[in-house]
């Protein structure tokens, strides 16, 4: 996919990469040799019926193709963006095993902004309304799937938002280069197509209690995803201009920090800025503080390049961007000049062991050590379930990790109350979790049914 | 929802309003805090629930017009709505009958500790209250204090009013003159917090101070808030916003509300000079 050159691209926050033409996504779907067994489908948590899209963009017939892609992604244009094609549908492509796989992604992409170009929306059908009501915690990828899924049912759906923004990870953490919020308000507004209400500023726990809830709704959906950052643990970690990549991002991405002094939110912009991690988070932490005016990004990862979580496309466009990686090294502490402001990173060596649960080689300290100088630091080593719902509603269980334990269908051990996205799995991906919220809407959709008959069966009795 | 009730100015600069919130009000507690955004630009700030009314749905809030989002705020009148209001956030005040409590309040964190005080002598503690403000004027929210408190005592830097000095120097007269309370419950500027913790600590009484740190979600995502305390890394907006007071790392708080103070000044500049614009075209 084409893309803006790294010189320009980083003097500021918009898309990196620019979409194909219509001449471009033709091309690229005649490539599709349509094969009967579809493996790409399996590959796709939410099911889009992917040779029948691309069979009509070689058709030209990019509408049908949008329509086509809408039936299984609510959120074309976001999934189409932030999802890891090349370890979901392209994986499985055919063609793969030949050579370079179809770009779905870029396909799936190239006709959900096909649609908005041309404000082509999707009609929605006229659908018996239900008389349950369904809550759903949390607008992020997991929430906005299970939302639409149940509000096309006929159910009568409330989202809960806790910010001031609906969307989640895709407002508060994926940067604007890599996801434009145009793009993503674009796309929420569906859901209010939809007749889904979205409340924001209620953080459910707090301002209302899961049981207050079930009083009024028939079934809750928790999809709260994890976002409470994980600790380094090691001395000097609350040095000022340390950052958790979640406060860097929020404030970067929710609060327009990079806009101030227009946006009230400030950011320390940093000249040296060390990132602590080798996820997407971390690629995305140290594309932002380039963009901040950095003359020096680090990322420092533990393991080697081999290992990393992020996926290749980020690491490369950080490359081209100028970030730099130091592998084998994790930071043992932190130093400080006299107004607490972190002046260093101290690193023990590492070097690559024998495979671990994970089964990617366990990094060892060599005992060897170094530091670097920086003036800022961002935190990007992961992230916890978060922890509000489970600290305040005990009747859910969890797991030794903070994650609300599921059955296969998304079903809590409180009865009427499902979870799925991140809240379940810890550290997901956008599209994992919409799988899940379109599995606990099934879910819902059944268990409701025969709680119907089963009352009806009662009531003649 | 999220409309001004009533404004009040209390001293130059520190303004109190109420806010119609049903869902907020329903649920307050004391101790609790919300975080709100003036408008869409705005920051995401803390305010601790000075008041609140179930029944009517409204909240207070009292604030000191410090920088943008302050002067924002303290611009909202009668009938115009805050953008953003979320809580009520971090764990209410374990007000149990431990006997005497100090209460101990400074500056724009007299209000905060009001519905402390209540909470307090309403399960029937002898609530003694040392308020202390820099001068006489900024001297907030001693009335209502009273009303709530079984002794008060009052303190200004200058001496304008009541006893010359800070408020842990009263702590201190107080625990010196054989006072034995059975809690220490502070709120107030941190070097303030940071004293009176010292003076507790040295005459053995528990003390529990609640934390002001910057905040940017107040839910525990971010880490903004984080503080040290017993050299463990604590969020002040889930598992605080109250810590036992010696325990916390008090030097490191401090630094850590400084962080931005560069920014801020250049913000609040920007922002009085669009203010002045105006007037000008006016």
């Amino acid at each position: 996919m084409p893309k803006r050159s790294p010189e320009e691209r980083i003097r500021d926050f918009n898309e990196v990469a620019l979409g194909y033409d219509e001449q471009m996504a033709v091309k690229e779907a005649s490539r599709c040799i349509q094969c009967p067994e579809a493996p790409c489908i399996k590959g796709c948590p939410v099911g889009i019926n992917i040779p029948k899209f691309i069979k009509f963009i070689r058709e030209r017939k990019f509408e049908e193709a949008y329509r086509v892609v809408k039936e299984g992604s609510p959120i074309p244009a976001i999934t189409g963006r932030v999802c890891p094609q090349e370890k979901q549908c392209e994986k499985y492509c055919t063609l793969a095993k030949l050579g370079q796989p179809i770009a779905i992604g870029a396909l799936e992409r190239f006709v959900a902004d096909w649609a908005k170009e041309r404000g082509v929306h999707v009609d929605l059908q006229q659908i018996d309304k239900r008389s349950e009501r369904v809550a759903v915690i949390g607008s992020g990828p997991a929430g906005i799937v299970f939302a639409t899924d149940l509000a096309k049912l006929g159910y009568d759906v409330t989202v809960f938002e806790a910010l001031h923004e609906a969307g989640g990870v895709l407002v508060y953490g994926i940067p604007e280069f890599r996801l434009p919020k145009k793009i993503v308000r674009e796309e929420l507004a569906y859901m209010k197509d939809l007749g889904i209400d979205i409340e924001l500023g209620i953080v459910v726990g707090k301002t209302v209690s899961i049981h207050e809830l079930l009083e009024e709704y028939h079934a809750i959906f928790i999809a709260t995803g994890a976002g409470h950052p994980r600790m380094l643990g090691v001395p000097g970690e609350n040095l000022n201009y340390i950052y958790t990549a979640n406060e860097f991002l929020t404030r970067v991405n929710l609060m327009k920090a990079y806009l101030f002094p227009e946006y009230d939110t400030p950011i320390h912009r940093g000249r040296r800025v060390a990132v602590i991690g080798g996820g997407n988070t971390a690629m995305d932490a140290a594309r932002a503080a380039l963009r901040l005016g950095a003359e020096e990004v680090y990322v420092l990862y533990r393991r080697t390049r081999e290992e990393m979580p992020a996926r290749r496309e980020e690491i490369d466009n950080a490359e081209e961007e100028g970030v730099k990686f130091i592998f084998l090294v994790q930071p043992t502490g932190f130093k400080g000049d006299s107004q607490g402001n972190v002046s260093d990173v101290l690193l023990m060596k590492m070097a690559l062991g024998e495979p671990d649960e994970s089964g990617r080689p366990r990094p060892i300290p060599t005992g060897e050590t170094t530091d670097i100088q920086v003036d800022v630091v961002i935190n990007a080593i992961g992230f916890h379930p978060n922890p509000v719902i489970p600290m305040t509603t005990p009747e859910i269980r969890t797991d030794n990790r903070g994650r609300i334990v599921v059955d296969s269908d998304g079903r809590t051990s409180m009865r009427r109350v499902y979870a799925g996205g991140d809240i379940v799995v810890g550290e997901g991906t956008v599209i994992e979790a919409m799988g899940w919220g379109r599995k606990a809407a099934l879910a819902v959709h059944k268990d409701l049914a025969i709680e119907k008959k089963l009352s009806i069966a009662v009531h003649k009795r | 929802m999220n409309k001004v009730l009533s404004k009040k100015v209390l001293a130059s600069n520190v303004k109190e309003i109420d806010v119609y919130v049903p869902r907020i009000a329903r649920v307050a507690k004391p101790g609790q805090f919300v975080i709100v955004m003036p408008d869409e630009k705005g920051e995401r700030i803390p305010l601790t629930l000075v008041d609140w009314n179930s029944f009517e749905g409204w909240i207070r809030l009292v604030f000191l017009e410090i920088g943008v989002t302050t002067y924002k705020l303290g611009l909202k009148e009668v009938g115009e709505s805050l953008y953003y209001i979320v809580g009520p956030l971090g764990n209410p005040t374990y007000v149990g009958k431990f006997g005497t409590v100090i209460i101990v309040g400074g500056g724009v964190g007299i209000p905060a500790a009001y519905p402390i005080a209540r909470a307090f002598k309403e399960v029937g503690n002898y609530v003694i209250s040392i308020i202390g403000a820099r001068t006489s004027k900024l001297l907030i929210y001693e009335d209502r204090i009273r009303e709530v408190s079984n002794e008060v005592h009052v303190t200004t830097d200058d001496g304008s009013k009541g006893f010359k000095g800070f408020t842990s120097d009263m702590l201190a007269n107080l625990l010196e003159s054989g006072l034995k309370p059975d809690l220490i419950w502070m709120v107030g500027p941190a070097p303030m917090m940071k004293s009176c913790s010292a003076i507790a600590k040295k005459y053995g009484v528990k003390a529990v101070a609640s934390l002001n740190p910057i905040m940017v979600c107040g839910m525990g995502m971010c880490g903004a808030c984080r503080v040290t305390v017993a050299g463990r890394t604590r969020f002040a907006c889930f598992e605080g916003p109250e810590f036992d007071a010696d325990k916390v790392d008090w030097d490191e708080l401090i630094k850590r509300l400084n962080m931005y103070r560069k920014e801020e000044q250049e913000a609040l500049n920007r922002f009085r000079g669009a203010l002045a614009s105006i007037a000008m075209q006016r």
